[in-house]
């Protein structure tokens, strides 16, 4: 099977391209569209936030650009490969390789622990030595020596930064981040957002994240603003 | 490329870090495996035990047996003289007779009926009969008895006293303690009373109308094979009426019953395993929904659906192990108390030994249902899209139309009927079963949707509150109604059935007591002895309530053949399976051609008989049966004409004594052999026997014990050939022996029950977060641990009543089923023991689900709140 793929005349080539991506969602007798006419392009290495009020279609652009959910129109490329093209299992590969995920409720798997939960991309990519890399990346966030906890014995910042760990241990190509400090109190929020941007500039990974926090928002390179489902305004530093 | 050990050790860590909680996984495929393994193992143990006692239960190399006295058989006594000239010296020939009479002790005046067996030297061959004191079955050719110590007991006699046996006097020298090849219930229907052959004619017992069995056992060289000499000459003997049998035929015939005894038991024991495997699908269930959040995170992190499912699979298949191997190891305990539950029952002195093609079984079985049963809930996984880590409530596709589900339920199906098809050894029975089991589970089910309706929509709105809180639990979400009522309700029917079953099978036995019923039958009533007898009975102010005359003929013709041509024939008719006879020599057919029919004369029918064609005797007939242009007319029970491939019209004669009778056939009837009454296979008019010789059969009815003992001794004294059978005795005996092999049945029934209870507790833990939860917010609200605990004793009792109603009404309709097709009587329901059954369950369910729920009323509201 060939997947559509992007010819770039940038340097940098295009990592997410989006084109005339709608969602909508059937309500009673009615289709209610919740997502319309969303374009843009992210070139490997950029740092975009999707703000926007509640129930502007944040989440659910996420959902359509990491491959979670299917559009009902428009197309998302995602690292040269249209999405629309793969069945559920070829995007479960494409997220195991190219897309790591933080999100605002940590997600961590409740029985496995913090290292295992680290190496959970790793042995699903085949990685030989999941479990050294796993305890290297632990380290990187502060959390060395809690390796052995279950997520429950874990403060909320704690489960945050295994949850970002986890997110680059197979250096992914895109990190999509969901209100990453949502459930943490400011401090912790800062600490893990410190962390993020430390290991995105460190592994080159591009990094989308879908906020309503501004300050956090005005950190990023590109910012698009949603309301009512559309795209408001698209905007760089 | 993927980790090929990512499944296996996500399936590892996610077992290890809830184990407590799959526990009960464990727990209901381990009940159905320990009980499996039990009655397989159990049943490995009977085949070996009879296959190392097999000489010893035949007590000879070779028996020949027949209702005659063998020596004047002349085809017995040339092919025994035929193997002593082959075998020599070396063969060595004993005889042995059996048959009822009645022992009377002079000293008290006591006397019961016995099972008497004369023996000759020598007799047994092989296998050691032990006595008490040891070493006196020797003495037996003094001319003194053995006697089984029960008699001891009802006669209040002891071992030196002297037993009156017919004419005869016999010193009692000891007491039976085993006697291979013998059942110990088997003393329940008489006492064993052993005496020397050469005695017995001193008995007076072996005159006109003796029903004896005569034995010759022969122990044969090496040099002679007993199974040849057998095989050459059964036809020959069939002929002649006589039985052959080998210690290979025997231990064929036993291993080949006890095996399908072991199959059948084995069968309950696979309804356990059978619900242990729903026990798993509902517990599966409900941990996928539990996990659902840590499923779309694995597929977030890319995580293929097959390799989740696979994860999950391996989970069930590992806890399958688990408990199968706990299981076989508690079957293997069980397996040790298996002789006492079967003690009386059996043959053969049972050697126990671990079966390892048993455990093999149990495990494999127990792997193959845990896994075959998580299979359709973990199909689930796959509908968990990714997009759940982002919005909980995302789900997708319609269930019903999915191809995989439709094949995981084809193999579920596929796997229920080989399992059952592989345990019971045939295909159509086990098909049977299966659907048999898929019914009352649908009807299970079904019951408990209405169950769930009923109490969403017609719960009753003016009752208190907490009922209604209570009873709106059964059909709220994470509500326990299906699963309890398909886990709980099974083994309650299985339970109810039995005991139905038991209370109809011994219903038509049951002696009135009162009024004219019958309680006491005197058998082998010689003409000249019925006014013996009468006078015995007036004595004690009771006439007796029918004299039936008994004459005793074989067949000689059926409609112009000579049934020795059908015999050497081969006849081409069947043994029916409800009357089957007592050797494989009779099972392959022919028995109704072969016996040696006991009937009678009357003008009227009996209150057990029903004529179905033709015409009852209405006093016209004239027919003597002297001439075959003279024939009697007599009246055939149905099944039996249809054993002979007669009909109305068909002439058969007869052979009494030497003297041939001709009979016409006027009338087919059905009988209820069930009832204690004298019933027949063929009767005559009077014309036709009243000059032929013959006994009789009295029935009387003694209330009083003291009478009867009275009249039992005045017989013993004057009578003594006379059998006098005490029905109540009888009756107790026959009681003994349904009671025992239902309770055999029964024990295997308690693990459905048993595997019930783990799949309700499994069903409590499961849902046992939503309840606390429920519960504390309910006493935040304001309520009391006292209404909290309504609510739950209203929901679990609700539950409970439900199993019960479902299970006994499923239990009716067995039941019924049996008593029409299999017991072929009429259906009562015994209202006691199933009420108290059914009261019994409700208990249980309310102690095992407020057990299960302790924590609702011991956890701080605010702990749970916070927590949440």
């Amino acid at each position: 099977m060939t997947n559509p793929s992007i010819d770039s005349p940038n340097t940098r080539s295009p990592v997410l391209v989006v084109e005339g991506l709608g969602q909508a969602y059937q309500s009673g007798s009615e289709m209610l569209h919740v997502l319309k006419d969303i374009s843009f392009t992210l070139e490997s290495g950029d740092f975009l936030a999707i703000t926007g009020p509640s129930g502007s279609g944040k989440t659910t652009l996420l959902g359509l650009l990491a491959g979670l959910d299917h559009p009902v129109e428009g197309h998302v490329i995602l690292d040269g490969t249209d999405l629309a093209g793969l069945g559920e299992d070829q995007r479960a590969v494409l997220r195991r390789d190219k897309v790591g995920f933080v999100f605002q409720a940590f997600q961590l798997i409740p029985t496995l622990t913090a290292r295992e939960n680290v190496q959970v991309p790793l042995e699903l990519a085949g990685e030989p030595d999941s479990g050294a890399r796993a305890d290297d990346l632990l380290q990187r966030v502060g959390l060395a020596a809690r390796g052995h906890h279950y997520p429950a014995q874990l403060s909320g910042g704690e489960q945050q930064r295994v949850a970002l760990a986890r997110a680059f241990s197979t250096r992914p190509t895109i990190l999509f981040a969901d209100e990453p400090t949502g459930n943490l109190d400011s401090a912790t929020g800062a600490v893990v957002i410190d962390l993020m941007m430390a290991l995105n500039a460190e592994f080159g990974t591009t990094l989308v994240l879908v906020t309503h926090d501004m300050a956090l928002a005005a950190m990023a390179r590109r910012t698009i603003r949603l309301a009512d489902g559309a795209m408001l305004e698209d905007s760089s530093r | 490329m993927s980790d090929p050990w990512f499944a296996a050790r996500l399936a590892w860590r996610d077992t290890r870090a809830s184990w407590r909680r799959l526990l009960l996984l464990v727990a209901a495929v381990m009940a159905g495996v320990a009980a499996l393994v039990s009655i397989n193992s159990f049943t490995d143990n009977l085949r070996r035990s009879v296959a190392e006692q097999a000489e010893a239960l035949l007590g000879a190399d070779l028996v020949l047996s027949a209702r005659a006295d063998l020596d004047t058989n002349v085809v017995v006594t040339a092919l025994v003289d035929s193997i002593r000239r082959a075998g020599g010296r070396d063969v060595d020939v004993a005889r042995s007779v059996s048959l009822a009479a009645m022992a009377y002790l002079p000293r008290h005046g006591t006397a019961r009926l016995i099972q008497l067996r004369g023996v000759d030297v020598g007799w047994p061959f092989h296998g050691e009969i032990i006595t008490s004191p040891r070493g006196v079955w020797s003495r037996l050719q003094d001319g003194q008895a053995i006697v089984d110590p029960s008699l001891l007991t009802s006669l209040d006699a002891a071992v030196g006293d002297t037993l009156t046996v017919g004419e005869g006097r016999f010193p009692i020298v000891g007491t039976v303690v085993t006697v291979p090849g013998e059942v110990g219930l088997q003393s329940a229907f008489g006492a064993r009373v052993y005496i020397a052959t050469s005695r017995l004619p001193g008995t007076g017992l072996l005159g006109f109308g003796a029903r004896a069995e005569h034995e010759i056992a022969l122990r044969l060289p090496q040099t002679l094979a007993s199974q040849p000499i057998a095989d050459a000459n059964r036809a020959t003997l069939r002929e002649a009426r006589v039985r052959v049998r080998t210690v290979a035929d025997d231990r064929d015939n036993l291993t080949s019953a006890l095996t399908r005894l072991g199959r059948y038991l084995g069968l309950v024991a696979l309804v356990a395993l059978l619900l242990g495997g729903l026990g798993t699908a509902s517990a599966v269930h409900v941990l996928i929904k539990q996990r659902m959040q840590g499923i779309a995170v694995l597929r977030c992190l890319g995580a293929t659906s097959r390799q989740i499912v696979i994860a999950y699979l391996l989970q069930a298949l590992f806890l399958g192990f688990v408990g199968a191997v706990l299981g076989a190891v508690l079957g293997v305990g069980i397996q040790q108390v298996m002789p006492t539950l079967f003690r009386d029952l059996l043959p053969v002195d049972v050697q126990l030994f671990v079966s390892m093609r048993a455990i093999g079984l149990g495990i494999a079985l127990g792997c193959w249902t845990a896994m075959i049963f998580a299979l359709l809930p973990l199909l689930a996984i796959r509908d968990v899209p990714p997009l759940a880590t982002l919005r909980p409530s995302a789900g997708r596709t319609d269930p019903h139309r999915d191809p995989a589900r439709l094949g995981a339920a084809f193999l579920l199906i596929t796997s229920v009927v080989a399992l059952a098809v592989i345990q019971v050894g045939a295909f159509r029975q086990g098909a049977w079963f299966a659907l048999a089991g898929g019914l009352a589970l649908g009807v299970l089910w079904l019951a408990a949707r209405f169950t769930m309706h009923v109490a969403r929509h017609a719960a009753p709105r003016r009752a208190p509150y907490l009922v209604r809180q209570g009873l709106a639990n059964l059909h709220r979400p994470a509500n326990q109604t299906v699963t309890v009522v398909l886990s709980l309700g099974f083994g309650a029917f299985l339970l109810t059935t039995l005991f139905t079953a038991q209370a109809n099978l011994l219903r038509d036995f049951r002696i009135g007591g009162e009024g004219q019923e019958a309680n006491m039958v005197f058998i082998d009533v010689q003409p000249d002895q019925i006014r013996i007898l009468d006078d015995a009975l007036r004595a004690e102010g009771i006439a007796p309530i029918s004299t039936t005359p008994i004459v005793s003929m074989r067949l000689a013709e059926v409609d112009g053949v000579a049934v020795s041509t059908i015999l050497a024939e081969g006849g081409g008719t069947a043994a029916p399976s409800g009357k089957a006879t007592d050797s494989s020599a009779e099972r392959g057919g022919l028995w109704a051609f072969r016996r040696e029919y006991r009937s009678t004369y009357r003008d009227s029918l009996g209150p057990s008989e029903k004529v179905v064609a033709g015409r009852w005797f209405d006093g016209t007939e004239t027919g003597t049966g002297q001439t075959p242009e003279d024939p009697a007319p007599i009246s055939v029970e149905q099944d039996l004409a249809g054993e002979l491939g007669i009909g109305l019209g068909s002439r058969l004669t007869w052979d009494i004594q030497g003297v041939r009778v001709h009979a016409v056939v006027q009338s087919l009837r059905t009988v209820n052999w069930a009832r204690f009454e004298p019933n027949f296979f063929v009767i005559f008019t009077g014309r036709a026997l009243a000059g032929a010789p013959q006994t009789s059969v009295t029935l009387a009815s003694i209330p009083d014990p003291g009478a009867r003992g009275r009249v039992q001794r005045r017989l013993a004294e004057r009578a003594a050939n006379v059998t006098s059978v005490d029905l109540g005795e009888l009756q107790q005996a026959l009681e003994a022996v349904v009671t025992r092999v239902v309770g055999a049945i029964r024990f295997m029934a308690i693990f459905s029950l048993l595997t019930g209870v783990i799949v309700l507790t499994g069903a409590i833990a499961t849902s046992r977060w939503q309840r606390i939860r429920e519960g504390t917010l309910l006493r935040t609200l304001g309520a009391t641990r006292r209404q909290v605990l309504a609510i739950l004793s209203v929901e679990y009792v609700a539950l409970g009543l439900a199993a019960a109603v479902v299970a006994t009404g499923l239990a009716t309709v067995a039941g019924w089923a049996l008593a029409r097709w299999i017991f072929q009587t009429g259906f009562v329901f015994p209202w006691a023991p199933n009420l108290v059954l059914a009261g019994g369950l409700v208990c249980l369910t309310l102690v095992v689900g407020l057990h299960g729920s302790l924590d609702v009323l011991r956890r701080p509201p605010l702990e749970v709140l916070r927590n949440d």
